[in-house]
């Protein structure tokens, strides 16, 4: 693996410590609530977990500011939460209830929620890349200063729409960033089998495009470099290519039997968990203490439940409604 | 009476691609987790280790580019079989398989033939949602040059891919996902069967139900009901939905004067709607009744389960919508 060697850590407060780790700690336990509400299938669908790749979506979020656009994949969720969604409504939208954030159309893979610029959620890998580059080719026409980040994952700098969406921005000056979240399988395809150059970082510059790695179990790293590629992104109106060296701890989604990986490797990544990790850290620089780690966990732990709780009571879409949506119900442009 | 034996629509699938392998050495299988995941819906679990990497071939994501090489081999005298994992995602592989291996014998003064052979997952029914839950039967069917199957049956998921693999032309198959843990019983010694012809699956006086893929057991099942109220159903299960057979729905309807086409699809330019046109060019005077269409609701089919199922017909919804037909 690559790693971005760095010096100094990424300087947080004991007040955005503890938001740190509450959010990582909260997709944590988020996630693994999902899996098993979706055993008592009461989540049906796909259901793709992001556990192991906390550090990502916390890391980048925190350099995204509230007028920025985000694009994301099937596996979403930690994105959603971290960018502040409300667990809540994540849970009632897995539950396919009218409270959830896409009032229970779209499920797990389709989060949404334009009040806070999050733009889903989608099935296809590769499908949201271009959009991306629409989004902020829109931004620049009309002169604003956001930036638009999309997620995705090493499988998908395979696909055209990579491609052809890395070109796009290069050549238009769009201030995306594109993140991958290298992972190192697509489904149960290794990147040894599906990449021929398997250090995607080197696709980047051959667009002329500004590309970085970071270490992805790292969160502080992760900040740093997330910061460093939005200022520049917003100071040239560039696009910018990081990769994030990362790994699901999970299966690829409820129906993988993990044929294709040793549990031996999976056991080694997971001592580079990022949420011991930064806890470990924020111990060792004295800004967290053991109890107010337990009651961040036990707050994470009720919020969790609430979710469900919030589910469960949410409510049916009557049938009668089923062809909402199709058009726009309101005819203003 | 031949032997029979219960096998799953999977198994059926998985040793139809097995004896494919086996017979011909041209034949090769690529696809997106088709080897060391053993596929997206566990079809070619072990065939990697029984065939190697050179025959199962784990792909890139990359649909437009593997299905494209997948007929740029067929064209140099391979017999790919591609998997599509899902016909959703075959819509990045569309100006492949429509551009260049539908149109090259023609464009070619006949010259250049593609023998390859394309497999989808297809179906709806597992709240997968709107991009994963596509019916484009009726948009290939749309297209000359291409022949298109809708594997329906236990039966012909163990025998289409091997008449399908002798085809000079591009054959794109259907595979309902949704049947894939069904078990049926077949003839033991099941095989090749022909791809060329519709199968009445259910002989009957009363009306003739038209129909294909997960339609096929649904409308069996529905007809099955209906026999308890005296009512006696013919279901013609379509499998070749290009080049269409007419003469077997058309004898049917001959019999029975009355018709009602059932799919998954949406009901907008459809197979129904192509179905009944060629009724009413063919056998308008035949008819005691128009002909009635049960189809899928025409929006993005949402992830909750009760607006799933309302989305597609089930075999309730055929149950009364035959019983209004015959006894209004
Ligand atoms: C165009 C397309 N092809 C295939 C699939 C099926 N599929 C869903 S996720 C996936 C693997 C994607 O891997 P990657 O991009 O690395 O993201 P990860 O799941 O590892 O986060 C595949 C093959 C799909 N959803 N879309």
């Amino acid at each position: 693996m690559k790693k971005t060697q760095s010096k100094s850590k990424f300087p947080v407060s004991k007040a955005e410590g503890k938001r740190l780790l509450h959010q990582m700690q909260l997709i944590r336990r988020f996630e693994e609530k999902s899996a098993e509400v979706y055993t008592e299938t009461k989540i049906r669908g796909f259901l793709h977990l992001y556990v192991g790749e906390e550090a990502v979506a916390v890391g980048v979020m925190q350099a995204l500011k509230e007028e920025d656009y985000i694009l994301s994949t099937y596996r979403e969720h930690g994105h959603a939460l971290a960018r502040g969604m409300d667990p809540g409504a994540i849970m009632a939208e897995m539950y396919g209830k009218v409270e959830g954030c896409a009032m229970g159309r779209g499920g797990s893979m389709h989060l949404f929620d334009k009040n806070i610029h999050f733009y889903g959620g989608n099935a296809i890998v590769g499908g949201h890349l271009p959009m991306a580059v629409g989004m902020a080719l829109a931004s620049k026409k009309q002169g604003k200063k956001n930036v638009t980040c999309c997620f995705f994952g090493e499988g998908a700098a395979a696909e055209g729409e990579f491609h052809e969406s890395m070109n796009l921005a290069a050549l238009w000056d769009a201030p995306v960033l594109f993140l991958c979240e290298n992972n190192l399988y697509a489904m149960g395809t290794a990147l040894e089998y599906t990449h021929s150059e398997q250090q995607l970082e080197k696709k980047g510059p051959t667009y002329g495009i500004e590309t970085a790695t970071v270490n992805g179990m790292d969160l502080l790293e992760v900040m740093k470099a997330a910061q460093k590629a939005v200022d520049y992104i917003r100071e040239t109106g560039k696009p910018y290519f990081l990769v994030c060296y990362t790994y699901r701890f999970r299966a690829h989604s409820m129906f993988d039997a993990e044929l294709y990986r040793d549990k031996a490797e999976v056991e080694e990544w997971k001592k580079q968990d990022p949420i011991p990790q930064f806890k470990k850290y924020l111990l060792k620089e004295q800004l967290i203490t053991e109890k107010e780690i337990a009651s961040l966990e036990e707050a994470v732990e009720k919020e969790v439940a609430a979710a469900v709780d919030f589910a469960e009571n949410g409510t049916w879409e009557p049938i009668e409604d089923l062809c909402r949506f199709v058009y726009s119900e309101n005819q203003e442009p | 009476m031949s032997k029979m034996k219960t096998i799953t629509y999977r198994e059926a699938l998985k040793s139809a691609i097995r004896e494919a392998l086996q017979k011909d050495e041209r034949v090769f299988l690529m696809g997106e987790d088709v080897g060391h995941y053993g596929g997206a819906f566990a079809v070619s679990k072990g065939l990697l280790k029984e065939f190697g990497p050179g025959r199962i071939m784990d792909v890139p994501l990359s649909e437009s580019g593997f299905t494209g090489a997948g007929i740029g081999a067929a064209l140099a005298g391979m017999r790919p079989i591609v998997e599509i994992m899902t016909v959703n995602f075959s819509l990045l592989a569309m100006d492949q398989i429509i551009n260049n291996a539908a149109t090259l014998l023609h464009m070619s003064g006949g010259q250049l033939n593609v023998p390859v052979v394309i497999r989808m997952g297809c179906g709806i029914g597992r709240q997968l949602a709107a991009q994963h839950s596509h019916s484009w039967e009726p948009f290939y069917a749309h297209v000359p040059g291409i022949n298109v199957l809708a594997v329906g049956t236990h039966e012909d998921a163990r025998g289409m891919l091997l008449t399908a693999l002798e085809s000079p032309d591009p054959v794109i198959l259907f595979e309902y996902t949704s049947m894939l843990n069904l078990e049926a019983e077949i003839i033991e010694d099941a095989g090749a069967v022909d791809i060329c012809k519709a199968k009445v699956r259910r002989e009957g006086i009363d009306l003739s139900l038209i129909t294909y893929g997960t339609g096929v057991y649904k409308s069996l099942e529905a007809a099955e009901v209906l026999s308890k109220d005296g009512m006696d159903i013919e279901v013609i299960d379509l499998r070749v939905l290009r080049p269409l057979d007419e003469e077997t729905f058309l004898t049917s309807i001959a019999k029975t004067h009355k018709a009602l086409v059932v799919e998954d699809a949406w009901k907008s330019v459809s197979i129904s709607s192509e179905i009944s046109a060629r009724i009413m060019e063919k056998a308008f005077f035949e008819l005691d009744l128009p002909v009635e269409r049960l189809c899928g609701v025409e929006v993005p089919i949402p992830y909750p389960k009760h607006l799933e199922d309302a989305s597609v017909p089930q075999v309730q919804d055929i149950v009364e919508k035959v019983r209004k037909i015959l006894k209004p």
